[in-house]
């Protein structure tokens, strides 16, 4: 079984005060945390390639954590996604093996959020960047939670090699008025309402 | 006067592995950025001390900021550098007073000491761009593993009217540094040079 090889964490904090209209009192945080990995099987069409789901848990875990604490704390965070960059040397149905340890790992920390982990992935060159979708971890409808955190690093993902990316926010958006299911009527038992 | 700060965003990179080689303990860099309204877009304004307080306002903020997100004490920074990039409706001079005149004290407060230059790079821009923020040592200029930089950017940043204002800090040089000159544990740091 293939080991999870480390090149890089990259970690970005964002602290929204404002975007024009009035100045919130606690700035919403978004944050994102990026590790470049090797791709095992980089270069070749590989049949059998679930097994790396499982040599990914730890570091989904590891990165989850660290992500939230960046935060505040796991008790703070209110939205979440993922997603993956994989280089050019590997196919799309790489970053489909983050589904499971990207999403569960941050599900089991923030306490079995209910709402499906939006994610999304692509094939890219060094310095590609990823447009990573964000929803409310315990009902996707919310539509104040609904927002996107771009992620990237100049030197990566190379060619054998993976980007994978976890985004956390304590918020919704930070002048959210576009009405629909409002947080604070979530009833949390579908993930959807 | 002090800035009208939309956001700030801190990034911290860590590298574990170049060229194959492991890097134990990983090298660690930290950048932090303001976007601020710019009070004189627009308009010509000959005196520009408001920017002067708003970069020294930054400097201890942004400081402190990259400081934090390192976990280390401010003994424990390496190297350090500034940057500012201003929205298309201000000019290239607002960048150097917000950067130059004040930021550097209360920055070398943050990291404690600090006697060499900070070095620094300003340009125009628009959101989305790339911000490079160039890496000196701290107390001496040059110390040649600590020479480096650090990417930043903003899809969202700067807007017209803004300037985004960077800080960067390490607690460690460039991962497999070889090429000689000075190094960091036969620097003095007096005179900020070596």
């Amino acid at each position: 079984m293939p080991d999870v090889t480390l090149r890089k964490i990259v970690m970005s904090r964002e602290e929204i005060y404002h975007e024009g209209g009035p100045v919130a009192d606690t700035p919403l945080l978004r944050g994102s945390i990026l590790a470049i990995i090797q791709n095992p099987y980089a270069g070749r069409y590989e049949p059998d390639i679930q097994g790396f789901m499982d040599d990914l848990k730890p570091l989904g875990l590891q990165m989850a954590q660290k992500l939230a604490g960046y935060l505040g704390g796991a008790d703070l965070v209110q939205g979440y996604g993922k997603g993956a960059i994989v280089g050019a040397a590997g196919e799309i149905e790489h970053g489909a093996l983050w589904h499971v340890p990207g999403g569960y790992a941050m599900r089991e920390l923030l306490g079995d959020a209910m709402a499906i982990v939006p994610s999304t992935k692509k094939v890219g060159g060094v310095g590609a960047r990823l447009d990573v979708p964000i929803t409310h971890i315990n009902a996707s409808y919310v539509r104040s939670h609904f927002d996107a955190m771009e992620v990237g690093c100049n030197d990566a993902p190379r060619a054998d090699e993976l980007a994978l990316a976890l985004v956390m926010t304590t918020g919704g958006r930070i002048h959210s008025r576009a009405g629909g299911l409002a947080a604070e009527d979530v009833n949390g038992k579908d993930g959807l309402r | 006067m002090s800035a009208k700060i939309r956001k700030i965003a801190v990034n911290v990179e860590e590298t574990h592995i170049e060229i194959g080689l492991t890097i134990a303990p990983p090298t660690r860099k930290a950048v932090a950025v303001a976007v601020i309204e710019n009070p004189f877009a627009g308009r010509y304004q000959e005196d520009l001390g408001e920017l002067m307080e708003i970069g020294a306002e930054l400097g201890a903020l942004l400081g402190q900021k990259c400081v934090e997100a390192l976990g280390i004490t401010p003994a424990q920074a390496e190297s350090y550098g500034k940057s500012a990039m201003v929205g298309e409706n201000g000019e290239l001079e607002h960048a150097a007073a917000i950067l130059h005149p004040k930021l550097g004290a209360p920055l070398r407060v943050a990291v404690e000491k600090g006697a060499a230059l900070v070095p620094s790079s300003k340009k125009m821009g628009s959101p989305g761009q790339v911000l490079d923020v160039p890496l000196g040592h701290k107390d001496a200029a040059y110390v040649r593993s600590h020479f480096d930089g650090i990417e930043v950017r903003l899809n969202d940043a700067p807007r017209a009217n803004e300037i985004m204002v960077a800080v960067a800090v390490t607690d460690s040089g460039r991962p497999l540094p070889r090429v000689g000159g000075l190094v960091a544990s036969e620097a003095k740091g007096e005179d900020g040079l070596r």
